[in-house]
């Protein structure tokens, strides 16, 4: 008995030491203080010498929090609770936030970096007029081969997944828009497609393709394709970027029939308190030297043209990262289809998984 | 006045289960009501009903028995001989630090020990079975599955171990019992409260498992815990996504209900 | 009798031999200065240099461990209170309800433990943040504890209670003198449970903190989609050795002392 009180004793001594220690720190850092623009966004997102410069520039103390998924930093939002004054949502979730009010107008006189961004990727349906949000990367989906594993072969098309020879050897990323937006686009219709029949015979023809698939994943899917666990893999180009770096085999292609084009944008969501400081905070960003600076330690394409002259030629002109958007097949961007239909979706993916086995 | 007393407990575990527990269990049930627009329906319950549930369900079911089993099989005899080491509270402690190790990260390094090219195909390689596919398997699953609770059912059965006075051993010896009719009749008999809080320990959470579906058995096995967690996040179906918590819930309270009665009142 | 310990000895390293695999795999590729978990290319310490670096990371770190152990002691003390309530209702039926109860949390997907207890905190007006990640985190841990402590409560013999109570005990001494000496070492096998639980949340954390708070499982998991650094690595490899060093230390420290009872002896 004298043990576990003392065991305990401790315990709180040790927890309530620690905390003294983290309250000293975050006074140390300026956390805390009302001089702060809080910044949500993907973990390890952005280079954080960018943040200290912002901070220096500014005077603006930047508290960077992070988050995993759109779905679940929209729950964050709309519930309020917390101050964000900067999201990072994707293009999808941003037409859903403003369906349901939960972004803030911008105003585009503080913003006059805005002009450097490439004009093809403003004024979109998802954001129409970028009343709302200001892009900050941007890209594809696309397939992943390893041309070492599949002997010389080359992969241009979906329809090149269905390829008996490639039994086992794809990987899925888990998410009910990509895939079945692969398979619409390989049967010539849009992604976007909302007539059920469409969506059935998507279906169908996915379950034609479950032999070639040996597993549906998440993030992971870098890791496995970079391990050689499988030769294709269906991935974002910011995903693949990052793996074709690490290991030469790999190379991606954007599909002939057409895909996914794709945005995170800067937003100011509702929760914010510091509009001033967010604005200041995006321009900086737009800035075509920090983009280019983010661009290069995050390894995605960046929407903001004027920054490519300050990126690596090799970079700046790889064709399957900054393909040339008049050549390229028809590439779309997904378009808010309505709860209903997303559930459609949904449920038509989850009834693809199950039936594996 | 006895009575007066041990109520006393109740005042601060009820206050936790009232607003912990029962609060978000009737958040729960009001929106398994609720269809994707908000509207009043059953629907949701007519869905879990069709066969892709209850098949999601038995997986569910299957899958954490699996586990439970497992573990019960590796951690008794890992408990039991933990009891016999020298520093026994050192290595107790030992087993569990891994635990505290963030799970996404463990989960890659067994990605890249089962991959085709990693430690546990060059492993089978080296001893003849030869290289073959861990990842996304039954088998793998239900490893890494174990991995992550083997100490929920190590400390439970550990401590019942402890509690064993060591002189009831030396008198079935001294009788005449075998090793192993001691450990049937005596030792294993009297640990079983140990046993039976690991087996909850591990049963219960391996309903709702839903990270390492995805991650070790690329989606290849489906639990509930999966479906909730798509319902909840992807397609924002809250309806949905409640029902089958709901369901699950039900089923738990069953079990709980079926296991708990008989014994217990036997020993009160 | 020799030989079947050696035997255990055996099985035992085999099973300390799998928990620690991935372990290893993770210190070991800290070192890698290829930036990833595979194809190691050569030693570097540049991943310990960028984790000792970052002040943020640091802070992440701390609020993990206070959150952690804060909210796994607080559990256990509830968690000790809840089973003597459950052990001390006498009508079974009741008793398997509350046992029920108990287990919701359990059997709950975070993400829905984390949605509904961040609608709580707003009905609440609790400010998200420390106070609101503490409190989901003893609320999620109690019934791990109640499951670790409860079955040893109930096999204790009641007779015992009322031999104390005729010796002269008040009820202050039965719990002190007789049932918390018998549940002790079950109480710290709750606590280290609590404590597991706490560190390695995600979803709860993510849902109800804000206004700067985070914790390591929350960074680790918002790192996945654009790939986890080796910093993370290295720190998990520091935060593994550091624990490791205390457990071993106070263990030779307390064998010193004199003898230990149950886990309690530690920590």
């Amino acid at each position: 008995m004298k043990r576990l009180v003392q065991g305990f004793a401790a315990i709180f001594i040790a927890a309530f030491a620690l905390m003294f220690m983290t309250h000293r720190l975050n006074e140390a850092e300026g956390y805390g203080g009302d001089k702060t623009v809080s910044v949500y966004n993907w973990g390890d997102y952005i280079d954080p010498a960018l943040i200290r410069k912002f901070e220096k520039e500014t005077g603006w103390k930047v508290v960077y929090q992070t988050f995993d998924s759109n779905e679940a930093m929209m729950a964050k939002i709309a519930q309020g609770g917390a101050t964000f004054d900067v999201a990072v949502p994707s293009d999808y979730a941003i037409s859903k936030m403003i369906e349901e009010n939960l972004l803030l107008p911008l105003d585009h006189s503080k913003l006059p970096n805005l002009k450097y961004i490439e004009p093809r990727f403003l004024d979109l349906s998802f954001d129409p007029h970028n009343r709302y949000s200001v892009p900050y990367f941007w890209g594809t989906v696309g397939i992943v081969y390893n041309r070492g594993m599949l002997g010389g072969k080359t992969i241009t098309s979906w329809n090149d997944l269905w390829d008996p020879d490639l039994r086992n050897q794809i990987l899925l990323v888990d998410g009910a828009r990509e895939v079945m937006g692969m398979a619409l686009n390989s049967l010539g219709y849009s992604l976007n497609d909302t007539n059920k029949q469409h969506l059935q015979e998507a279906k169908r023809k996915l379950d034609r393709l479950m032999p070639n698939v040996k597993a549906i994943v998440g993030d992971e899917i870098k890791l496995l394709l970079a391990n050689e666990e499988a030769a294709v893999g269906v991935v974002w180009s910011g995903d693949a970027a990052e793996i074709i770096s690490e290991n030469e085999a790999l190379d991606y292609v954007v599909p002939k029939e057409g895909s996914n084009l794709w945005f995170d944008n800067m937003v100011i969501p509702k929760t914010a308190k510091n509009i001033e400081g967010a604005h200041a905070f995006i321009n900086f960003m737009l800035d075509p030297k920090h983009a280019a600076q983010n661009a290069e330690y995050v390894g995605y394409s960046t929407p903001n043209r004027a920054a490519l002259r300050y990126l690596p030629k090799d970079i700046a002109n790889d064709r399957r990262f900054y393909p040339d958007l008049d050549a390229a097949g028809r590439l779309e961007v997904y378009e808010n289809l309505g709860k209903r239909m997303l559930a459609y979706y949904n449920e038509l993916f989850l009834q693809f998984k199950m039936q594996q086995k | 006045m006895e009575r007066a007393w041990r109520n006393w407990y109740l005042i601060p575990y009820a206050a936790w289960l009232v607003l912990f527990v029962i609060a978000p269990l009737v958040f729960l049930v009001y929106e398994s009501f609720l269809d994707i627009d908000g509207q009043w329906t059953l629907a949701n319950y007519e869905k879990v009903l069709t066969p892709i549930y209850l098949k999601m369900m038995a997986y569910s079911f299957w899958y954490a028995l699996l586990i439970t089993l497992a573990s019960l099989l590796i951690g008794y005899p890992t408990a039991y001989w933990l009891t016999k080491t020298r520093h026994k509270q050192l290595w107790l402690l030992l087993l569990i630090l891994p635990m505290w190790v963030n799970l996404l990260l463990k989960v890659y390094a067994f990605l890249g020990l089962f991959g085709t090219y990693g430690l546990a195909n060059a492993f089978l390689q080296a001893i003849g079975v030869g290289a073959r596919q861990l990842l996304f398997t039954d088998f793998s699953f239900v490893f890494v599955s174990v991995y992550i609770f083997i100490p929920f059912m190590v400390l439970p059965i550990f401590n019942a171990l402890e509690e064993l006075p060591p002189s009831l051993i030396d008198a079935a010896r001294d009788l005449g019992a075998s090793g192993w009719t001691t450990f049937r009749r005596v030792v294993f008999p009297l640990t079983l409260s140990g046993v039976k809080a690991g087996c909850q320990a591990v049963f219960i959470p391996a309903l709702s498992l839903f990270m390492i579906t995805r991650l070790i058995a690329g989606n290849r096995v489906i639990t509930l815990g999966t479906a909730i967690e798509q319902h909840f996040l992807v397609t924002q179906d809250w309806g949905m996504g409640a029902t089958i918590a709901v369901v699950l819930m039900i089923a738990m309270a069953v079990i709980v209900f079926l296991t708990g009665s008989g014994r217990k009142e036997g020993s009160r | 009798m020799k030989r079947t310990h050696r035997w255990g000895r055996v099985y035992l390293l085999f099973v300390f031999a799998i928990m620690y695999t991935p372990i290893g795999y993770l210190m070991y590729y800290s070192f890698n200065s290829g930036g990833t978990m595979h194809d190691f290319q050569s030693f570097t310490l540049k991943w310990y240099g960028e984790v000792l670096s970052d002040d943020r990371l640091l802070i992440i770190v701390l609020n993990t461990l206070v959150v952690a152990l804060l909210s796994a002691a607080v559990a256990t003390i509830l968690g000790v209170i809840g089973a003597l309530a459950i052990y001390y209702v006498k009508r079974q039926r009741m008793k398997n309800t509350l046992l029920a109860l108990n287990n919701v949390l359990i059997v709950s997907p975070d993400v829905i433990i984390g949605a509904s207890f961040l609608l709580l905190f707003t009905l609440a007006g609790i400010k998200l943040g420390f106070a609101s990640v503490l409190l989901s985190h003893i609320a999620f841990s109690v019934p791990i504890v109640v499951l670790m402590v409860l079955p040893k409560l109930e096999e204790m013999s009641p007779t015992w209670i009322d031999a104390a109570r005729d010796l002269g005990a008040g009820s202050r001494q039965v719990l002190s003198r007789v049932i918390l000496p018998f549940l002790t070492p079950s109480i710290w096998a709750g606590f280290f449970m609590a404590l597991t639980y706490s560190l390695d949340d995600f979803a709860v954390t993510f849902f109800v903190t804000g206004n700067g708070f985070s914790t390591l499982s929350v960074e680790i998991y918002s790192r996945a989609r654009q790939g986890i650094s080796l910093s993370i690595n290295a720190l998990s490899t520091l935060l593994f050795l550091f624990t490791m060093l205390l457990v071993v230390g106070y263990y030779v420290f307390s064998q010193k002392g004199g003898r230990m009872y149950g886990i309690g002896g530690r920590k």
